[in-house]
């Protein structure tokens, strides 16, 4: 991909926490319109490289490039609203744009929560608030939409909706879309290239798709199409410290 | 009445809401970033600055505004910077700000008297110019803390959100650290610093039950710790009960009649 059409590219990114390596020589890009799924064990780094390429974290080494005036609508992984704070579910999306009751009530309906307009946020469920947040991404009309495991704690048939609203959003809105997956082989099937992250890029490909996996059909049921099957493609291993083992010839 | 027509019993009303008006909206973002035991840090650490006015020889309000400032500082420096909780961190600086203060004044013969009205207050001395300070800081705050209101919420519901969104987060935290520092500095003389925290922390709980939204519980809670000040003053003169202590405990009353009123929702 050339230069000047990534929304963002990161190069040689190298993060450490005291000791330990938690990123080194990472390399990222996307494109406008791109889906991009991060996949990889915990620990391995995948939040630590949302937060460099959200800017909020300053990596040791490497740099981050960004489109100017570059839009992102960030969905963050977990969010705990005091209960001591009074807050509306219109008055929480005002605060990423101020944009009046109907933008609110439309991007709520979009994301398939309009009803919810005028609850308190603390009334409001895990899975549903996700969905706010969306909202409030979305107000921002953001050209990258960056979620951070979104699917984690949402039983399957959460997922499957989860994924084909993001779909959606994609094909309608024709933003970029950078996911954060906590399955390391099931991933949303419009994902256009996974990243497998553990301390550097392990591999990196196509998923493909679920109906070609009678196996995964059969563990899953009918989760039809909103899943893909990645297939790991390693040429080397890590040891129990996480450093790159190369694989023996023949390979695991 | 020539009750009235004596100033000191003027001065002390207006000096107390001045200051709990101010109090009250800060200190519900004091609650709502759960940042109670942070002011009680910053108003130990105003003794040290009342030491080091004296010390410099300038206005004490100013030394106390410069070591809350200070104090602010070296915390926010100290929670990224080191392994330790941040309660702990603020124990340590509490307790060491608050007597190396009084380490220091004890070098001063006559300031060694005042000590008790430094930590309990004394708002029935405040001079005309401890008044001029208080509705001036007070006004400074207000209008600071309405400009800040929509960056500094964001802020409080989730700090990576809002920078993502474009906020600059560290320059509106460092504002919100100065903004308790001012009140910290304006409140001490009245309710002394073992009890500020009670100015920002009381009254927005109180209100908390009968708010819908962040800016109605400001309002409210200002309107009650005008209440609790008023309340208290008059006791204070009924009773002949210490003034600001008397304005705390009817400020905690009357958070115990909200609770009872209103049960929390299930």
């Amino acid at each position: 991909m050339a230069d000047d059409q990534a929304l963002i590219r990161a190069d040689g990114i190298a993060v450490d926490f005291g000791d330990r390596k938690i990123l080194h020589d990472v390399g990222v890009a996307i494109a406008p319109g791109e889906i991009v799924t991060l996949i990889g064990p915990n620990g391995g780094g995948k939040t630590t490289l949302v937060r460099v390429l959200l800017g909020l974290l300053r990596p040791g080494s490497g740099r981050v490039r960004r489109r100017a005036r570059l839009r992102i609508g960030y969905v963050p992984q977990r969010m705990h609203i005091e209960p001591t704070l009074p807050l509306s579910v219109s008055g929480f999306l005002a605060l990423g744009r101020r944009a009046g009751r109907d933008a609110y009530r439309a991007a709520l309906a979009e994301v398939g929560v309009a009803h919810l307009l005028d609850s308190p946020v603390q009334q409001v469920s895990g899975g549903e608030f996700q969905r706010v947040v969306l909202a409030r991404a979305l107000l921002r009309e953001p050209a990258l939409l960056v979620l951070d495991e979104p699917a984690q704690g949402v039983d399957i048939g959460g997922q499957r909706e989860l994924y084909r609203l993001i779909a959606g959003l994609r094909e309608r809105r024709g933003c970029a879309v950078l996911l954060v997956s906590h399955d390391l082989h099931l991933v949303m099937a419009a994902t256009d290239r996974v990243l497998c992250i553990n301390g550097h890029v392990c591999c990196t490909g196509e998923p493909a798709t679920v109906t070609d996996h009678p196996e995964y059909r059969r563990l899953f049921g009918p989760i039809d199409r909103e899943f893909a099957v990645y297939t790991h493609a390693h040429d080397h291993e890590h040891d129990v410290h996480g450093d790159v083992v190369e694989t023996e010839t023949g390979g695991a | 009445m020539d009750l009235f027509a004596d100033p000191f019993v003027w001065r002390a009303p207006v000096a107390g809401i001045g200051v709990a008006v101010v109090a009250a909206p800060l200190g519900c973002f004091v609650v709502w970033r759960r940042m109670a035991y942070f002011g009680d840090t910053l108003s130990h650490a105003a003794l040290l600055g009342v030491a080091l006015g004296v010390v410099m020889g300038v206005e004490p309000m100013l030394g106390v505004l410069l070591a809350a400032l200070t104090t602010g500082t070296v915390l926010v420096t100290l929670q990224r910077f080191s392994e330790f909780a941040v309660d702990t961190v603020l124990g340590i600086l509490a307790h060491s700000t608050l007597a190396l203060g009084v380490v220091v004044l004890s070098f001063f013969e006559n300031l060694r008297v005042d000590l008790f009205s430094y930590l309990f207050g004394d708002i029935l001395a405040v001079t005309p110019g401890d008044i001029g300070w208080i509705l001036g800081g007070g006004a400074v705050v207000l209008m600071l803390l309405i400009a800040l209101w929509r960056p500094l919420m964001a802020l409080t519901v989730h700090p990576d959100l809002a920078q993502v969104e474009g906020i600059p987060v560290t320059v509106v935290r460092l504002a919100f650290i100065l903004l308790l520092a001012i009140v910290v500095a304006v409140a001490m003389r009245l309710v002394g610093i073992l009890l500020i925290t009670s100015l920002l922390v009381i009254p927005p709980a109180t209100a908390r039950r009968f708010a819908r939204t962040p800016a109605s519980m400001a309002l409210l809670a200002a309107g009650v710790a005008a209440l609790g000040v008023t309340a208290g003053l008059g006791a204070s003169l009924t009773w002949d009960s210490p003034a600001g202590p008397s304005m705390v405990v009817a400020s905690a009353l009357l958070f115990v009649a909200a609770v009872s009123m209103a049960p929390a929702r299930a």
